[in-house]
């Protein structure tokens, strides 16, 4: 065993973990804050006004980044709810707790940026398309992963009960991210991927990439402040 | 300025979807430092 995977087991401990969590959320306030103030001067101030949408498509800067962060906790939550079900640990089910919240706020940003965006470009601010119904179902999966934990007494059984739901769950990630391929859908396809060059103006895209940085920055403070909570109100 | 804030006539979508945006970051905020005096006490 080397000394770096001892590093790694000393912090699966929620008491070793708690001031490290400390850290992490400070330095992630302050960079959340930086780069929100540069990812909104550049998406205001510095991409250009796009040629079809005019200026209603700057709510690409908040809409992309909460879409990819509602997806992306769901898969960080589901990943931390299956090892606190394998192996027992406590912090990992915590983690799970802690992420929860913030994933479901981020899904419900998407969803409300995505409607009033749909309103000026598509007509409508709702329409029951595979996109936005499974955009839909995963804010139920939070809200049902939270309300499950909460309707039980016991923490250790509440982890458990919220995991196998977390687990099962999370067949919705990749319906949500391939149902505009998938489906005839309202929504458009990606507009970023990692095979193909960016559809968009390199300053847009700059913004959007800015943003959702400053979106993982967030949520990494808002979770540790949170599992720092849950290790309090546990572990009293 | 004026016209900063008419966003070419999208005031109402643009400025809706920044302004819920930041309120609900701002309200997890403000719950998880409420949360975290609770734990405290």
């Amino acid at each position: 065993m080397t000394a770096r995977s001892i590093h790694w087991f000393w912090y699966a401990s929620p008491q070793t973990f708690f001031p490290l969590a400390g850290h992490i959320a400070r330095v992630c306030w302050v960079l959340a804050a930086l780069l929100a103030a540069a990812g909104l001067y550049i998406g205001f101030f510095v991409a250009p006004t796009d040629a079809q949408q005019g200026e209603a498509y700057r709510i690409i800067f908040i809409h992309v980044p909460a879409a990819w962060m509602s997806m992306f906790l769901y898969v960080v939550m589901a990943f931390w709810a299956a090892l606190g079900l394998s192996f027992n640990t406590r912090l990992s089910s915590m983690m799970a707790s802690a992420l929860a919240p913030t994933g479901a706020l981020f899904t419900f940003i998407a969803l409300w940026t995505g409607s009033l965006w749909g309103r000026p470009t598509w007509g409508t601010y709702w329409v029951w398309d595979a996109r936005l119904t499974s955009e839909l179902i995963l804010l139920f999966l939070y809200l049902g992963f939270m309300a499950l934990q909460a309707a039980i007494d016991d923490p250790r059984r509440a982890d458990r009960a919220g995991a196998l739901l977390a687990i099962v769950g999370v067949v919705n990630v990749p319906i949500i991210y391939y149902s505009v391929q998938w489906w005839n859908t309202l929504h458009q396809g990606a507009s970023v991927s990692l095979r193909s060059s960016p559809a968009m103006a390199a300053t847009m895209l700059t913004g959007m990439l800015v943003m959702a940085f400053a979106f993982w920055a967030y949520s990494i403070a808002a979770v540790m402040v949170r599992v720092r909570c849950i290790i309090r109100e546990r572990e009293a | 300025m004026k016209e900063f804030f008419a966003m070419g006539g999208y005031a109402w979508y643009v400025w809706g979807s920044y302004g819920v945006t930041f309120l609900l970051l701002l309200a997890e905020i403000l719950l998880l430092r409420k949360r975290t005096r609770e734990a405290k006490a």
